[in-house]
């Protein structure tokens, strides 16, 4: 199986030389060759559970969750990730608290609470697998522009 | 969760980052920036997803995206993104981005089995116009087609349907619109002679109700569904009620997931219009003054090849569109026959929550948003569906005013704006007209400054209906631009392939990023995307709203609309028109098809300098002169003072959109009703002006089965669609690292009991497989979709499972929409050899 994903690959690379395919599962992007060929499903990824805080493209990009969600409830009675992240819990929890932009309605005005707008967090905010990235992407973070030389080594897991 | 695990947990691996990421400074440096440093370049621009359409800021460094975030002055989103919206900024960025034309060769010339190879710009159209050219002269432009896109921008579309039906006369020009929302589209031509909706998203902080018909907003139009929670949050008052075949994370914010057998959505409409007859809650008024009743023919089959035994069997497959006048007797009597009992029985929903349902639609207190998308649209009835839903708000007159709204959701970026209103449909031109009506063929004639008789009538070759005229070999010549049809089609590797592979055609394919549809072409043309380029898209609500180019594209590649107007460039009327049109006309004889659709006087009419010195546009610089900006004003003049009003061109740039019609600078939020509207008459109260009797027609349907449902062999339902962090076939979100970490593969959701049933566990590798075909993938018991038994739920992003394979290409018969939602299919482990052939 390795072995004719391998084959798979080398047949496509020459042709799309721009591009770098990193996990042996690119069949995702562009499919099994030829077409009609039916290929093993790749395992099922492991969730990233360490905790550790990923460093955000930019500022306003959301933050990844670096734990497992699996069973947190999001209903009209809880709204599980609030009981961490909530500013009175996050003493107890130590988790960041959530956005100040998260206080503020569609106007703007700022409530006592978290905005009933951003209640569903896992519409911005989404955990992360150990699935290597399919293909580089050459995204430049705008810190790397303006001092290319101080920038630390992107973590990869 | 165990909290002191996790804060050990945390301090250890910080400190293991912080060393792994070599991050300690010379104490001298300073870590702070100033200056020219901290300057980005910020500009608007909507997003590349989905139909809702929200604003994006995008900043720009030295020439590449380095952030974007939610729009603050945008009224869509107000500030806010999803997770692929937040993460735009890296989609033009996968390293495997398409940066010159690739052709299939052998010994330097084309081949339809050779390998790809780099070739020019001149090399790729050359081959390209020569097999063009060939099939028109051999077969005709019948022979000739184009699947386009709801991605394409509004002047993309355009000038592809100038250069697909005045170039080489065919209307076998179709969107990707077709798969995603047709069936919504032909709907609101048959119940109010316009299309796209009476309402806008204001509705949403108006309403008191949400149903929700096959519809997983939370994950699907996350940010319309951040103003549905907002609205249900704020005021206790309101209810959210879903309708599903399966619950999701909209059913986990809903005061009621209402979970009925695939198809039965029908009854259950009936039954509530029926529920509304019986207790006396019709409008009559409003009933009498604004509503005509119709009956659908019914027995329409299900879009199949003509020689299925489902067409053969079927009544009325050849004239399923046809209505027949009707009274409200005729239309009350047929739906009496939808007792709770009978929409319980169907629908498999208890019948007290039936009655919640309806006493929502049928209370004159409570204004009602509905609220649809793909379950309805990709539906074997769905335009029944549709009608039906109109059905409930004309008899109730909760229509068309802030709160009470039928109101269609829409999948890609432009399908309204692109598809629908510049008509690139195979029947439809722009503004709502017809192909098949001589009237409008003639006055697009006129706008479009061609000799009369030119524009051909025949209705062109649909999406299905073109994969399997080039599989028939009748479709010779073939162009997809910004969509991959090959993992989205349905019943691919029967239908779709081999039409692609078929070695009496010529496909070629335009695309930013090597998708499957590219790898099984025979020339890939590498295209500029998003904010590569100057575009103008139309959401959902009538809104539409421009950006600027904002970077240039990687190496060669290039718009869509620099690719169809250059192409335009290698035709001479001559060689692609009748004799006796230009014998006629002599005028137009010798002349080029650029010079005809493109130099003509109107599309080139603005300067350059009219462009905003603030920014790039390539494609104007290549043809000299504004050619967006001539290509929307030539088409704005088929709406101007016919309810289609577009703004002047200048105004989008400076807005956050408008919504249609734009009646002396000002949009209007909804239609159809005296003081909001600007087209209603005074005096009238509510007009629905787009018929010409101005009334709106409810039409009477039934209940029909499925094309296929589960039986002892194929024992499941299939039902396919989409996540909230891929968007359609994964060609952009599958790119962005954070994105795919997050969602990195297709599953199959199935209730804990089918598992068991087949001594499957979580993530097992299995095969789903249907008569058609067969994928492997892996089984997921839990996670955020929890399906009845008897149903399974695969994503379609995944190109290593392309679960097309497995689906059935049935539609509905009327719109020609595939229905994804229900096949029958049977799963067994990977491991068991014995599950049969596939045929």
């Amino acid at each position: 199986m390795r072995r004719s994903v391998f084959l798979v690959l080398v047949s496509i690379v020459p042709c799309l030389a721009a591009g770098t395919i990193l996990a042996q599962d690119a069949p995702r992007l562009r499919g099994p060759d030829p077409f009609t060929r039916e290929i093993p499903a790749p395992p099922m990824q492991r969730q990233v559970t360490d905790d550790v805080r990923v460093r955000r493209n930019y500022p306003d990009q959301p933050p990844v969750i670096p734990h497992s969600i699996e069973g947190y409830a999001m209903d009209l009675n809880a709204n599980k990730c609030m009981s961490c992240h909530a500013r009175k819990f996050t003493e107890q929890s130590q988790a960041p608290m959530i956005s100040v932009t998260h206080y503020q309605d569609r106007a703007g005005n700022t409530l006592g609470g978290l905005s009933p707008r951003r209640y569903v967090c896992v519409s911005c905010h989404v955990p992360q697998t150990t699935a290597k990235p399919l293909v580089e992407n050459s995204f430049t973070d705008m810190d790397a522009m303006t001092e290319p030389e101080r920038q630390p080594e992107r973590r990869t897991r | 969760m165990d909290l002191t695990r996790r804060t050990v947990l945390k301090a250890q691996a910080a400190a293991a980052a912080a060393a792994a990421a070599n991050v300690t400074l010379p104490a001298s440096a300073q870590n702070i920036l100033t200056g020219e440093d901290l300057q980005l370049q910020w500009s608007k621009a909507p997003c590349r997803f989905c139909g809702t359409g929200c604003g994006v800021m995008v900043g720009v460094k030295d020439g590449k995206v380095v952030a974007t975030h939610g729009d603050m002055q945008a009224e869509v989103n107000r500030g806010l993104n999803c997770v692929k919206g937040y993460f735009l900024s890296k989609i033009m960025y996968g390293s495997d981005r398409l940066t010159q034309p690739l052709l299939r060769m052998k010994n330097g010339q084309f081949a339809k089995d050779g390998e790809f190879q780099p070739v020019s710009w001149d090399q790729a159209f050359d081959e390209m116009a020569r097999q063009f050219k060939q099939v028109l002269k051999e077969k005709g432009p019948e022979a000739v087609g184009m699947f386009g896109s709801g991605q394409w921008t509004i002047w993309e579309g355009y000038a592809a349907s100038k250069l697909m039906r005045a170039g080489f006369r065919t209307n076998n020009l179709d969107p990707n619109a077709r798969h995603c929302m047709a069936s919504a589209a032909v709907t609101f031509i048959r119940a109010f002679g316009m299309d796209e909706p009476m309402g806008c998203y204001d509705d949403f902080e108006n309403a008191d109700a949400f149903v929700l018909w096959g519809s997983n907003m939370a994950e699907m139009h996350p940010i319309l569904w951040t103003r549905v929670t907002d609205r249900r949050l704020s005021h206790p008052h309101v209810r959210i009620m879903t309708l599903s075949t399966y619950e999701h994370r909209t059913t986990d914010l809903s005061d009621m997931a209402l979970i009925f057998k695939p198809n039965s959505d029908l009854a259950i409409m009936n039954y509530i219009a029926n529920y509304i007859i019986q207790t006396g809650a019709v409008n009559r008024e409003f009933v009498e003054k604004h509503c005509n009743f119709r009956m659908a023919n019914t027995d329409i089959g299900y879009g199949l090849r003509p020689d299925h035994v489902l067409e053969q069997r079927a009544q009325h497959a050849n004239d399923a569109q046809i209505s027949s006048p009707a009274s409200f007797e005729d239309y009350a009597k047929l739906m009496s026959q939808y007792t709770v009992e009978k929409a319980s029985e169907l629908s498999g929903i208890p019948k007290e929550r039936l009655e919640a349902l309806a006493k929502l639609y049928a209370d004159p207190k409570v204004k009602v948003m509905s609220l649809w998308t793909m379950g309805f649209n990709q539906h074997v009835r769905g335009v029944w569906a549709n009608h039906m839903v109109y059905n409930l708000h004309l008899l109730t007159g909760k229509i068309a005013e802030p709160g009470n709204s039928p109101f269609s959701l829409t999948g890609q970026p432009s399908a309204c704006g692109t598809a629908r209103e510049v008509g690139t449909f195979s029947h439809r031109l722009p503004a709502d007209m017809q192909v098949n009506n001589p009237e409008h063929r003639k006055h697009a004639e006129e706008i479009w400054r061609l000799p009369h008789g030119l524009l051909p009538e025949k209705v062109g070759y649909h999406a299905v209906q073109q994969d399997r005229m080039l599989k028939d070999g009748k479709l010779n010549a073939y162009w997809i631009m910004c969509n991959n049809n090959l993992q989205t089609a349905p019943n691919t590797n029967n239908e779709t392939y081999p039409g692609y592979r078929n070695p009496a055609n010529f496909v070629v394919v335009s695309d930013a990023y090597p998708t499957v549809t590219a790898m099984a072409a025979d020339l890939i043309l590498p295209a500029a995307m998003w904010v590569e380029k100057e575009g103008a898209y139309g959401n959902a609500e009538r809104r539409t709203h421009f950006w600027h180019q904002l970077v240039n594209a990687p190496g060669e590649a290039r718009s869509d609309l620099w690719q169809l107007v250059e192409f335009s460039k290698r035709f001479t009327t001559d060689e692609v028109w009748p004799a006796a049109i230009l014998d006629a006309n002599p005028g137009y004889k010798g002349k080029s098809l650029y010079d005809i659709l493109f130099a003509n006087g109107e599309v080139n009419k603005f300067p350059l300098s009219e462009i905003d010195s603030a920014y790039e546009n390539r494609e104007a610089k290549a043809f000299g002169f504004y050619v967006q900006k001539g290509l929307f004003e030539e088409y704005a003049t088929f709406g101007r003072g016919h309810g289609h009003d577009l703004a002047p061109f200048e105004m989008y740039h400076q807005v956050r959109g408008l919504r249609w019609p734009v009646v002396d600078g000002k949009e209007t939020l909804w239609r159809y009703r005296e003081g909001l509207d600007p087209y209603v008459e005074k005096g009238s109260g509510l007009q629905f002006y787009g018929n010409p009797d101005k009334k709106a027609n409810i039409m009477g349907a039934p209940y029909e089965p499925p094309a296929e449902s589960p039986d002892a062999e194929y024992d499941l339902w299939l039902v396919t669609g989409r996540v909230l962090e891929h968007w359609h076939s994964g060609s952009m979100t599958l790119r962005v690292p954070e994105l795919y970490k997050a969602f990195p593969g297709a599953v199959v959701f199935m209730h804990p009991d089918d598992a068991a049933k087949r001594n499957l566990r979580r993530g097992q590798e299995v095969r789903v497989v249907s008569r058609r075909g067969e994928i492997h993938s892996r089984i997921e018991t839990r996670g955020r979709n929890s399906v009845p038994p008897g149903l399974i739920f695969v994503p379609f992003f995944d190109a290593s499972q392309l679960i097309n394979k497995v689906t059935l290409d049935a539609t509905d018969p009327i719109s020609k929409q595939t229905d994804f939602k229900k096949c029958a299919v049977k799963v067994v482990s990977a491991a068991t050899a014995d599950a049969g052939d596939v045929p």
